[in-house]
């Protein structure tokens, strides 16, 4: 019972930062209340045509885009080898992959500028997909070894018996029976990469900067509740995409699966 | 098949790239008012150990410890009651719950607490907006989605608690704290705005120095301090694990 309790007061309080943001998005005035005093959208009117944020969603989506669609088919083929490839020493090989999600933001983003200013690609989004590449393929990796862990080699041996080549083998066989893995992979790596910001604000100009960087300036220079409705628009979309996976793939096997 | 590593490898590759440009520019000679560097030099090092910035690196360990020692006690119960409720439907929306979280993004739950600490649901007793008082609650917040899923995995089914289960999840508890410690300690948004300026970190200090003075060498040598440090803490992590392992 005191346990029930606990948890309940201790799950109040990781959802009360959420619940307030929602709240103060429909705030009617630009002075913060809670409870709001009245209802109003015009916040949501002026998170949505602030030209700033527009530019910078058009950068997070070619960011997002260019690394999802890189880091997918790269930490797919990386989990098939961590598998199946008879390495001499899976686990290390599994470290060096999940190693960027250990390195603190603000190392990687500074080595990342280093660089990129060196190469003359400050304004660019290139150096962004890169970053962003590396720090969502531990995720992929995970997703997609868990499904491939699951996979029974003898659906494909028995489609090669019956003379599939290998290449129809991995098209009709495995990839279809990797899609929960790889459904989960795509959806934690939009949802990494749409949030990232340590990395990306030290390789952001005003040109290319993303969401994150965008909305970080904007709390830092105002006030008013723009910042709580893009937030709220950000926490619906979360929701849904962690409801869609949880659908698709047992969450509990991604994040409670110690191997 | 082995060959198929061969393209994520390339990935890390950029990555450690990126991590040894940070570590030359550590060690090279910054000249104010220019991104050019000058020669080999441990001056930038010795910034960090100067008294102008060693209540920087002092309140970085202490607000990493009280963040370890707090998310470790507020996260046991639900890691508990997520490792042990027989109810598949219970357990879904306890992970929905921690992992949101987690996955809604350092700026969007950093600006949340700003509104909460600041007055705006509340009036506070004592000021909790840019006082270290509130980078604390922030910083908690934020590793207890990590620390409840690391002890949610290593809390046994079984079911005596004091002389079994908190025993059985010691690596659990060790692992957790290890790597929440080492995030906290390279903490960049929730310090930066819930300390609104007036409580600096590491991360903050290589911000302010990369980013406002154009001092990267001086940023360098902040940053591999943040790097050495969670590397350390990992590296203790994995002797830890391979100790134990039968």
């Amino acid at each position: 019972m005191i346990l029930r309790l606990a948890v309940v007061a201790l799950l109040a309080f990781m959802t009360l930062p959420t619940v307030v943001v929602i709240a103060v998005s429909f705030n009617p005035t630009a002075i913060l209340s809670f409870p709001p005093a009245g209802l109003s959208l015009r916040w949501y009117a002026n998170a949505l045509t602030y030209p700033q944020f527009q530019r910078a969603a058009v950068n997070s989506l070619v960011v997002t885009a260019g690394a999802v669609l890189l880091a997918l088919p790269i930490g797919t083929a990386a989990a098939l080898a961590l598998e199946r490839g008879r390495l001499r020493a899976p686990g290390a090989w599994a470290t060096v992959l999940l190693s960027p999600l250990v390195v603190p933001g603000v190392a990687a983003g500074l080595g990342f500028l280093i660089v990129a200013a060196s190469l003359g690609l400050l304004q660019s989004r290139a150096v962004l997909v890169a970053a962003h590449v590396a720090l969502v393929l531990p995720f992929v990796v995970r997703s997609v070894w868990v499904s491939v862990t699951n996979l029974d080699p003898a659906l494909e041996r028995a489609a090669a018996s019956l003379g599939a080549t290998p290449a129809r083998v991995f098209v009709r066989v495995t990839l279809p029976l990797l899609r929960p893995g790889l459904f989960a992979a795509l959806l934690f790596a939009v949802v990494v990469s749409v949030n990232e910001f340590v990395v990306s604000l030290f390789i952001s100009t005003r040109v290319n900067e993303i969401l994150p960087v965008a909305m970080f300036t904007y709390v830092v220079n105002y006030t008013d509740p723009t910042i709580a409705a893009l937030s709220t628009l950000f926490i619906v979309a979360t929701f849904l995409v962690m409801w869609l996976v949880d659908r698709v793939v047992d969450l509990s096997a991604v994040f409670l699966h110690h191997r | 098949m082995r060959l198929l590593l061969a393209p994520a490898v390339g990935v890390v590759a950029v990555f450690a790239a990126a991590l040894a440009a940070l570590l030359q520019y550590s060690v090279l000679e910054f000249i104010p008012g220019s991104l050019r560097t000058g020669g080999f030099t441990l001056a930038n090092f010795r910034g960090v150990i100067a008294p102008r910035y060693l209540d920087h690196v002092w309140d970085t360990a202490l607000l990493s410890a009280a963040t370890t020692v707090l998310a470790l006690v507020a996260s046991y119960p639900i890691a508990y009651a997520l490792a042990r409720t027989p109810s598949h439907r219970i357990r879904s929306w306890l992970l929905v719950l921690t992992l949101a979280p987690f996955f809604t993004g350092a700026i969007v739950r950093t600006y949340a607490w700003m509104l909460v600490l600041g007055n705006t649901v509340v009036t506070w007793p004592v000021p909790m907006l840019f006082t270290e008082r509130g980078v604390l609650v922030g910083l908690v917040h934020f590793s207890m989605p990590t620390m409840i899923l690391l002890l949610a995995a290593a809390i046994s089914h079984v079911d005596v608690f004091w002389r079994v289960t908190l025993p059985l999840s010691m690596p659990g508890v060790v692992a957790g704290s290890l790597i929440v410690f080492a995030w906290t300690f390279s903490a960049f948004p929730t310090p930066e705005l819930l300390g609104g300026g007036k409580v600096k970190m590491i991360a903050n200090v290589v911000k302010d120095l990369a980013l406002d003075s154009f001092n990267w060498p001086g940023a360098a040598a902040f940053a591999m301090l943040a790097l050495a440090v969670t590397l350390a803490l990992l590296a203790g992590l994995g002797r830890l694990a391979a100790g134990r392992a039968p």
